[in-house]
């Protein structure tokens, strides 16, 4: 019996639109996507925490060999905060540079920065799902 | 831009709303699914920042 196989990678000019506006704008590849309900959540939620780290005054990482703990924390942390896409980049524009200083609120800022970015990316991948008609 | 003081768990709670919103959306299929995960995921969270914060007050002594 002929067995047909169904090639179900979806093509690059599919997804790659949504998902680089996903990543330039939060919530942007949803909108292009005509979800604007969703993008409009996801860009609140990632702006509002973007914005609540600026406001305690996090550090923005930036990328520092070494050991490998120090390498795996800077490296990530910098790709983390690179993931918020254009708010990333008008903040070092405007040239915010808080030095990492101690403080439970300083703290809590870089880890706000930090998850503002990974959230993006889960919405990355969400845009990503939806464009390639994995998911509604 | 203004310099905001908040107190642990005001953070922690933060943290735990927008990470609940996010999550609520990217996993679920239908709205109601949406909004039931994100208030089960806040639920979780704000459980274990309470249980956390007992467990660290009584084993600090």
């Amino acid at each position: 019996m002929a067995e047909t196989t169904i090639d179900q990678t979806p093509s690059v000019g599919k997804w790659l639109p949504a998902v680089a506006l996903a990543w330039i704008i939060p919530g942007g590849g949803h909108f292009l996507l005509k979800r604007p309900g969703r993008g409009g959540l996801i860009a609140a939620s990632v702006a509002a925490m973007f914005l609540l780290g600026l406001m305690m005054r996090g550090a923005l990482f930036q990328p520092q060999g070494g050991d490998l703990l120090t390498t795996v924390i800077y490296y990530g942390g910098f790709i983390g905060d690179l993931m918020s896409g254009l708010l990333y980049f008008v903040t070092v524009w405007l040239g915010y540079a808080q030095p990492d200083v101690a403080g439970h609120v300083h703290d809590y800022g870089t880890k706000f920065l930090v998850a503002a970015g990974l959230l993006n990316v889960l919405a990355m991948v969400d845009a990503f799902e939806i464009a390639s008609g994995k998911k509604d | 831009m203004p310099k905001m003081n908040l107190s642990h768990f005001e953070a922690a709670v933060l943290f735990a709303l927008f990470t609940s919103v996010v999550l609520g959306i990217i996993t679920k299929k239908t709205d109601r699914e949406r909004v039931r995960y994100a208030a089960y995921c806040f639920g979780c969270f704000i459980a274990a920042i309470f249980g956390l914060s007992w467990l660290m007050f009584l084993g600090h002594g």
